[in-house]
């Protein structure tokens, strides 16, 4: 973590001529968000610290901060690590702790990073930062190779259904840019992931520190044809990532304005997932069944004929049904139901093992129930990907298999459908802290 | 299949409002803390989108310092009329007279820092159960690691090394009682975010966002507003000079850019070509490296 970067120039030496802003520009960027994984020392600090400073997101007092305590801490080179790790316990341990999250923009897109510790004991933030991400890198440092890390970090973002994963070979310097270097563990790489539903994986050789293959393309790999680091996330398709043929609104919240301009008006706010909707819709409402249609939709004093995911928007329906927080609405023709019983790939968060025959409050979409601990079917092993069918013992930063009875139904998709309606939190009904994240197997 | 995609603001706005309702949904009792500032304005306008046509389910809170600029304080009896809510204001100088706090002494004394329990006072007064608030991730490094749902003890501490994960759309706000829950709807806009939302949305703002003239001082290499509230060195001048604000605080802590910027348009192209952060005009996050991370844990917004 106490990378070490010589090659990012101080600023004011970069090129700061001029361009005017464009504002039409700023206003039709997309959004990416992306996670990076990686191990001690694999550069992922440097990493982020360069793709910050060459979109000139690092300000002239920030890097002035860190360089400071940089020399005050006797550091011979200005660590950028210090840029993510905010907390103090942090900076004095020399560990990312906790999720950080970045921000940048290029004239193509904005990123979101969120900046997740590698380590086997971190693997709840990895999840975290993972389950609402586009885009995940894994750094690979090209002298060890694929390892066991780096297998956790590719089995999580599989888990997690991030579309793209983007493997970083790192320190090509160190390996004179060989290209059977990068091949090798290219070949290694797919060998191991063959057997994960990885949607959409890239291969880029790079030298964070160097900047090779970063932001420009490299002269020292004239045999990768590929983009650089940059132009790829700037390019990655994002439209279909949220986007599918079945969409659901979970209503969150009953708008009710009681005011005598808007008398009987009665609207459910919530947010378009799967989308999109249409007005004039024929809609079923779960779990009454009930059918009736759209009638309007709005965003605040907006009306759209169309909404898409994830948009937040109210929608007001033809017919007098009462619908409350907790129920969804599907289109007519979908055959979306509801169960009690759920099949879980869990990850435990919480200090406090997992407890068979144990009860939780489940938290689903905006829907709230209760539920007991059926069964545990098996226990992931996060390096060789086993499953280990004997081992009931879950604790924190486990992944397993586990089967949910619940108090009431939910309207739930597969994981693999919907990262949204099929996604759930469980929750210690003494501490109220979040204990588990499940993905609807 | 539908290929449409949003655009990052837009995306952001949804977030946001998708915050805002589970504040309403989960919570008995919130309150938006409003400065007058961009970044409550912001928030209390995604409140208004978020619940319409109905009025913003939750009053608006000022911790009123009494070191405002009078330009702030006009906007804000405003706006609050504007977007049809109801306003408390609670001060810091009644929270001096009743001793809860003392004055900070010096040419360097602030009420930044009181205004701390001012704020705890009033969620315990109140009842509030959660307490929603502007602040930005990309602002400041604490700050980054903050969650959407920011759990309190009863003593209104944050426990930095032990936050509840958020995951997906999932937010947790269960507590027991006389805990209560800060919530920053806005956590991933950026600054220039902030900015072009409110000129594509044509928000009004306070006038001191906008060069103007005024007399200032400069201290620390800061140029400062001079007003009743700030004491001079003998070797600190008072010179008129035309600048704007970035942020907006109290008057003693809040530094001045110059600036001819007098149109949202202007500064957007100002902050796009900036080299500073916003923050690195406030003294209160200079006082040392962890200042914000140790003001946070105290209940400090």
């Amino acid at each position: 973590m106490n990378t070490l970067n010589t090659s990012v120039p101080a600023p004011g030496t970069q090129d700061t001529a001029m361009t005017p802003f464009s504002t039409s520009a700023y206003l039709d960027m997309e959004l990416l968000r992306f996670t990076t994984a990686g191990s001690v020392d694999d550069g992922k600090s440097t990493l982020i610290g360069r793709l910050l400073y060459d979109s000139k997101s690092i300000f002239e007092d920030q890097y002035e901060a860190i360089r400071a305590s940089s020399e005050q801490r006797g550091e011979e080179y200005v660590n950028l690590a210090l840029l993510t790790d905010g907390l103090k316990a942090e900076r004095e341990q020399g560990i990312t702790i906790d999720v950080a999250y970045r921000y940048f923009a290029t004239p193509r897109r904005k990123f979101i990073i969120a900046d997740t510790p590698g380590h086997i004991q971190y693997t709840r933030n990895m999840v975290t930062g993972a389950s609402t991400a586009n885009a995940a890198i894994i750094l690979i440092d090209a002298r060890k190779g694929v390892i066991e890390q780096t297998m956790r970090h590719t089995y999580i973002a599989s888990l997690l259904r991030i579309p793209h994963v983007i493997i970083c070979v790192n320190k090509m310097d160190l390996v004179e840019f060989k290209e059977e270097v990068f091949e090798r563990i290219k070949n290694d790489f797919q060998t191991f992931a063959s057997g994960l539903p990885v949607n959409d994986q890239h291969f880029i050789p790079i030298s964070a520190l160097k900047g090779d293959n970063v932001v420009e393309r490299s002269e020292h790999t004239r045999w990768y044809k590929g983009p650089a680091l940059l132009e790829l996330l700037e390019t990655l398709p994002v439209a279909n990532d949220q986007n599918n043929a079945r969409p659901r609104f979970a209503v969150q919240y009953v708008v009710r304005p009681m005011s005598n301009e808007y008398h009987d008006y009665r609207a459910y706010a919530g947010r378009v997932s799967g989308g999109p909707f249409q007005t004039g819709d024929e809609v079923r409402i779960l779990p009454s069944g009930k059918r009736t249609r759209i009638k309007s939709m709005n965003l605040a004093e907006t009306p759209l004929s169309i909404a898409i995911a994830p948009m937040s928007i109210t929608m007001a329906l033809e017919d007098e049904v009462d619908v409350s927080r907790g129920e969804m609405i599907v289109k007519a023709s979908d055959s979306l139901e509801a169960t009690q019983d759920l099949e879980v790939m869990i990850c435990w968060l919480a200090e406090t093992n997992l407890l068979l025959n144990g009860k939780y409050t489940l938290k689903h979409t905006s829907r709230e129930v209760r539920c007991v601990v059926k069964s545990i079917q098996y226990k992931v092993n996060t390096s060789t990907l086993e499953h280990l069918t004997d081992d009931q013992n879950i604790g924190l930063n486990d992944i397993a298999c586990i089967r949910l009875r619940l108090t009431a139904p939910v309207f739930a998709d597969k994981y693999s459908d919907n990262r949204i309606t099929g996604s759930l939190i469980l929750i210690d009904e003494g501490t109220n802290v979040t204990v588990g994240a499940g993905m609807i197997v | 299949m539908n290929t449409q995609k949003l655009s990052h603001l837009k995306e952001l706005e949804s977030e946001s409002i998708f915050i805002l309702r589970e504040v309403a949904a989960q919570f008995e009792k919130p309150v938006l803390l409003f400065s007058g500032g961009k970044d409550s304005i912001l928030v209390s306008w995604l409140a208004r989108k978020a619940f319409w046509p109905a009025k913003i389910p939750f009053q608006l809170l000022h911790i009123d310092t009494g070191h405002n600029f009078t330009e702030t304080i006009e906007y804000r009896d405003w706006w609050v009329k504007h977007i049809d809510a109801k306003l408390l204001v609670r001060s810091v100088q009644d929270s001096i007279n009743k001793g809860r706090v003392a004055e900070e002494k010096g040419i360097h004394a602030s009420r930044n820092a009181l205004q701390t329990v001012t704020l705890v006072d009033a969620i315990e007064e109140f009842k509030f159960d959660a307490a929603i608030g502007g602040a930005r991730r990309d602002e400041e490094k604490a700050r980054a690691k903050e969650r959407f749902f920011s759990h309190r003890d009863e003593f209104s501490q944050w426990d930095p090394k032990n936050q509840r994960p958020e995951l997906w759309n999932l937010f947790n706000g269960k507590k027991h009682t006389g805990e209560h829950f800060r919530i920053f709807p806005i956590s991933n806009w950026t600054e220039m975010d902030v900015w072009q939302y409110i000129y594509s949305e044509n928000i009004a703002i306070p006038s001191i966002y906008f060069s103007h003239t005024r007399p200032c001082f400069e201290r620390d290499g800061v140029t400062y507003a001079h007003s009743e509230f700030v004491q001079l060195k003998s070797s600190e001048k008072v010179v008129d000079k035309v600048v704007r604000f970035r942020t907006i605080g109290d008057m003693s802590c809040t530094g001045a850019v110059g600036s001819t910027a007098s149109t949202l348009e202007e500064i957007i192209q100002e902050v796009a070509s900036t080299r500073v952060t916003e923050r690195g005009s406030r003294i209160d996050d200079r006082r040392s490296e962890a200042a914000m991370e140790e003001r946070k844990k105290a209940g400090y917004f």
